[in-house]
């Protein structure tokens, strides 16, 4: 089996004043390709910065991540951000639009930074935003829209570069249920359908158990890590 | 696509929201930029046209004076010369218009020839500057003609001749309207001057050839010969490659003074670009961390937003270049009073491309600090939202290198305009301190705040001081830019009021405030008689005595001026001394060092006279020296018994030399006489009285010579602070700026606080009671500086003793104040009367 994502004694600290902070210590775990994982635990316990590191949004203390077979270690922040564009799709808590963008823009970006054809971007990004539900509605502004549209303009975002593996922080914190789960059934359709990966980091442990794999941190370590077919404890 | 053009597409796309946000960015870039394109566009204009009219400064090939009738071996030489030649005498005198029955102190040329050969005198009606030799007639300055409501045809009187008036005199070849300030130009023929009665010994004459060469002369030679024959025969001469360099020199001073102060504007303008800016990419760091996060580069993300600046600035700077453009058209009118050609504008695209050039370098100079700390901006913050410190994300060494790089742009510019690198760095350091001084006095403002907590006063007040120290504080920005702006102007203000007040004696009834001059022997008791006549009362009767210096501690003046490491300057040894003789000091005067000796008896011995400071430093003479006068043929042996501080401003005789009673008495001599007349028209009426019973004698209306000064030093000054204006503009968009990219900060903090149950009114008067203190803060900071900065002007530049006026100071704290506060206001308009929740929304946009 193929792993999308192997994460080796992954340690992150952070100096707090005289102190140091271990928030991410000593993880180890592999995603296998094509599956939902949700990391879970409760505030404080590093998820967060364990997507982040993940992700290569961040630089690891010690241990080592490899994504799609690429070591993310020595890589400068700009060949990061290249990995990123071509096999990564992100959805936050927060949506992160670009706020001067129109949702159609938006959703463009990622390819446009690739530098592709414009016209068969903005066919692409059109697609999947009749996909999320938001053909009419691709000139607006990010302000223009509710909590909701917003994400689901995040998610088109995420899926247009086809990516390897989808990072997803909290999806779902911001929106009511109604919303929240549409969301959810949004991005899972999607995963499905594109073959993505997808990482997930979440409180909602509803959410979670929609995934293949739940991988539970408390203080910066693996407590427990499940998937669905077969139970095993790290 | 490629990645370029995606870059570029972003910039536009990003900057659709952000545009208004911009617009006082780029403000204060076309401020600067128009200061700078008037300034230089004018200068251009003024070369053109001195080029153009180089011959027109002179009217001649050259001119040469003295102060004497030439001698003959000069005579000799300018005859030789062949070509045409004009011979003129000039002098003061009193003119009276029998029409109007008034008199003035006038600047009379006394013409022989065809003078100007080039360039001509424009008289109306034209003719008359051709006819009035032939008929006896005058050209008479038409201000003078329009203030006493005279026209051609009327007659002025000059000494004891009465010439028709056959013109009003227009222009004057190379002289600028400002010559006629200090007394109207009157030309009248040559001759027949005797006539006139004004020749006679102790009348101040200049003697003036105007040549034109003939084909084929080198003016080169001329002048080497005329250089050679200088050392020996004292005279003075110019020609119109001297004359063009000297006016073009003065011209190029004066605009790169002008230049400078439009630089600071536009220096200002950058400081302003860069905290604009600042604040810009703060609000844009959750966009860059996401466009981050989706694959862009540092370079990518950084280039976007280098774009918006490089494009902003250039489009600032080129609404500034058409402004400044404009602005070349008005600047005629404040400068052309002063110079002697007359002004032929036209656009000058040399000034507007470097004026664009300048102003897209300044905006990107300042810009860089910002723009590359948005390289540094991290993904990460798209999961964690952070405040973070922009300029704390580059190192020390981008810091200092940004740092250098502004500094050796700033030495570069000022070079260029100054062409002298010693005071390119001087100005530059100036500047570098003046900005220290003031980010450290906002330093201290910051943390004066912090300390102070007056739990005494209300949460309001407390709020509003608080705000001078929080984070996205306004403090540092306004302390540097409107601090800097208000420093300038205010300079200029607080030196223009010290000039003018050591002329103003109107309040000083002992001074006096009309002096007669020229008043011969034999006239002395009959000029008094009419003055005791008419009830007024002498205030001095001084004897003046011409002489020169012949030699010191027994080396002649010749000898001297061989001398290669002489230290006495020039001027001391070859001019003609107008020294009296008396028994004391008067109230001018204060013994510096010696002992004042007023009266001697025996001639045998050196004479002990007394020497002011001035002198005594200019003729490198010490206590105890030696001097020998020539007093029109007579030798006199003198020595220097005392030294003495004289007030060379106050409106009456002031000497360089005095001599005690009982030497010059025999000498031939006149008088000057002081007086304080009761009212202008008591002035007017004495004046002539004593002129049509004595035309030689000289009026000086003190109170109308201080309203001339008084004007002459208003022109200058406005000019100055016209350029100087800029300064303040750009401080307060600069301040605007500031504010209005604060506004959602500001914004945030008001919803809040009404939603935690603040009434609007309270909400209101914490943003007054910041303003005002910030306004509060940066008036006295610059108003301080600038006292100090007069005062330092005052001590060493003027020699005057700087006392600051505070009614001037007191009227621009309100001023300052109100437009801070104003500015302020404005920002947060509109967001007290609507819901907090659509605001927010609105503003986020």
């Amino acid at each position: 089996m193929n792993h999308i994502l192997k994460i080796d004694q992954l340690t992150r600290q952070f100096k707090s004043g005289d102190k140091l902070l271990t928030v991410v210590d000593r993880v180890t775990f592999q995603i296998e390709e094509g599956i939902s994982c949700a990391i879970v635990g409760p505030s404080g316990s590093g998820k967060t910065t364990l997507l982040g590191l993940a992700a290569g949004l961040d630089q690891p203390t010690s241990g080592e991540v490899e994504l799609n077979g690429i070591n993310l270690n020595p890589l400068t922040e700009d060949e990061r951000a290249e990995v990123r564009n071509k096999h990564v799709g992100f959805v936050f808590q927060t949506f992160q639009l670009v706020p001067t963008l129109t949702a159609l823009e938006n959703v463009m970006v990622p390819l446009e930074l690739r530098g592709e054809a414009s016209r068969d971007v903005r066919e692409k990004a059109l697609e999947l935003l009749n996909e999320v539900g938001l053909g009419e509605r691709s000139h607006h502004y990010p302000t223009q829209l509710s909590g909701g549209e917003q994400q689901r303009v995040a998610v088109a975002r995420a899926f247009i570069n086809e990516p390897k593996i989808l990072f997803a922080d909290e999806p779902t914190g911001n929106l009511d249920t109604e919303t929240g789960e549409h969301i959810e059934n949004l991005i899972f359709d999607l995963n499905t359908k594109e073959g993505t990966t997808l990482v997930l980091v979440t409180h909602d442990l509803g959410l979670a158990e929609k995934c293949d794999r739940i991988i539970k941190l408390k203080n910066g370590e693996v407590d427990s890590d499940v998937t669905k077919e077969r139970k095993a404890f790290a | 696509m490629n990645k370029l053009a995606w870059i570029f597409k972003m910039a536009w796309r990003d900057s659709r929201s952000s545009r208004q946000k911009l617009f006082l960015y780029l403000a204060a870039i076309i401020v600067g930029v128009a200061a700078q394109v008037a300034i230089s566009s004018f200068r251009e204009n003024l070369n053109d046209s001195i080029n153009e009219q180089s011959k027109e400064l002179l009217g001649a090939d050259l001119e040469v004076e003295k102060n004497e009738p030439f001698h003959d071996e000069l005579e000799a030489y300018l005859d030789s010369l062949g070509g045409e030649r004009s011979d003129a005498l000039s002098f003061t005198s009193m003119a009276y218009f029998p029409k109007s029955g008034t008199t003035r102190l006038s600047q009379i040329t006394a013409l022989e020839g065809d003078f100007p050969y080039y360039g001509e005198l424009k008289t109306n009606p034209a003719s008359a500057s051709s006819t009035f030799q032939d008929h006896k007639s005058a050209l008479v300055d038409e201000p003078i003609l329009l203030q006493f409501g005279l026209e051609p045809g009327d007659s002025v009187k000059i000494g004891l001749v009465t010439y028709q008036i056959s013109g009003a005199l227009q222009e004057v070849p190379g002289q600028p309207v400002a010559a006629s300030f200090f007394g109207p130009r009157i030309f009248i023929p040559k001759q027949g001057i005797e006539e006139t009665g004004l020749l006679q010994r102790g009348s101040q004459l200049e003697y003036i050839s105007y040549i034109k060469y003939p084909e084929g002369v080198d003016p080169l030679i001329v002048d080497n010969r005329l250089d050679a024959m200088n050392d020996s025969v004292r005279f003075s001469y110019d020609d119109v490659a001297e004359r063009k360099e000297e006016v073009g020199e003065a011209i190029l001073y004066l605009s790169n003074f002008l230049n400078l102060i439009g630089f600071i504007a536009l220096l200002l303008g950058g400081i302003g670009v860069a905290s604009s800016i600042f604040v810009y990419i703060r609000q844009k760091i959750s966009t860059v961390a996401v466009l981050r996060c989706v694959g862009a580069s540092s370079n990518q993300a950084m280039s976007i937003y280098l774009i918006q600046a490089v494009v902003m600035g250039f489009i600032g700077s080129s609404i500034g270049a058409s402004i400044g453009t404009l602005i070349q058209l008005y600047l005629p009118v404040l400068v052309q009073d002063f110079v002697p050609v007359n002004i032929e504008l036209a656009i000058s695209w040399s000034s507007i491309f470097i004026g664009v050039i300048t102003g897209v370098s300044i905006s990107l100079i300042f810009a860089l600090f910002p723009l590359l700390a948005v390289r540094k901006i991290s993904p990460l913050f798209t999961l964690r939202s952070v405040e973070i410190n922009l300029s704390k994300l580059l190192s020390l060494v981008t810091r200092t290198l940004l740092f250098g790089l502004i500094g050796l742009s700033v030495i570069g510019y000022a070079w260029l305009m100054l062409n002298n690198i010693v005071a390119a760095l001087f100005f530059t350091l100036g500047l570098i301190s003046s900005l220290l001084l003031l980010a450290g006095i906002a330093f201290l403002i910051m943390r004066g705040a912090r300390k102070f907590n007056p739990k005494g006063l209300g949460y309001e007040f407390r709020q509003g001081l608080a705000n001078l120290y929080r984070p996205n504080n306004q403090t540092s920005t306004l302390l540097l830019t409107f601090g800097l702006g208000v420093t300038l102007i205010s300079s200029l203000y607080l030196t223009q009021d010290m000039l003018l007040g050591t002329i103003n004696f109107e309040s000083e009834q002992e001074l006096p405030n009309l002096a007669l001059y020229d008043i011969q022997y034999d006239q002395n008791e009959g000029v008094n008689k009419i003055i005791q006549d008419n009830g007024m009362e002498i205030l001095q009767n001084v004897p003046i005595v011409t002489m020169r210096l012949q030699s010191m501690n027994g080396k002649t003046v010749s000898e001297f001026l061989a001398d290669t490491n002489r230290k006495a300057r020039r001027w001391t040894l070859t001019r003609e001394y107008r020294s009296t003789y008396r028994d004391s000091l008067v109230s001018t005067e204060k013994l510096d060092s010696g002992s004042f000796i007023g009266a001697v008896e025996n001639l045998d011995v050196p004479v002990p006279i007394s020497v002011s400071t001035d002198l005594m430093e200019d003729l490198n003479a010490q206590l105890g020296d030696t001097i020998v006068w020539d007093v029109q043929g007579i030798p006199i042996s003198s020595y220097i018994a005392s030294t003495r501080i004289v007030e060379w401003q106050t409106p009456q005789p002031n000497f360089f030399v005095v001599f005690p009673k009982g030497v010059l008495e025999p000498a031939p001599q006149f008088f000057a006489t002081t007086l304080n007349t009761s009212s202008r028209e008591a002035s007017l009426d004495l004046q002539q009285k004593i002129v049509r019973a004595y035309p030689n004698v000289s009026a000086i209306d003190i109170g109308q010579v201080l309203e001339t000064v008084r004007e002459f030093i208003d022109k200058i000054t406005f000019v100055i602070q016209f350029i100087g204006l800029f300064s303040i503009i750009t401080g307060l968009i600069v301040l605007a700026g500031s504010a209005a990219t604060s506004r959602f900060q500001r914004i945030r903090e008001a919803v809040l606080l009404r939603t935690l149950g603040a009434k609007q009114r309270q909400v209101i008067k914490i943003q007054v009671i910041e303003y005002v203190l910030l306004g509060i803060m940066a008036a006295l900071t610059g108003l301080i500086l600038s006292v100090g900065a007069s005062a330092l002007l005052g001590y060493f530049y003027f020699d005057i003793e700087f006392i600051p006026n505070f009614t001037i100071l007191g009227i621009e704290v309100i001023i300052l104040v109100a437009l801070v506060l104003t500015i302020g206001l404005l920002n947060t308009r509109g967001i007290h009367k609507r819901p907090p929740l659509e605001i927010l929304r609105d503003e986020a946009a």
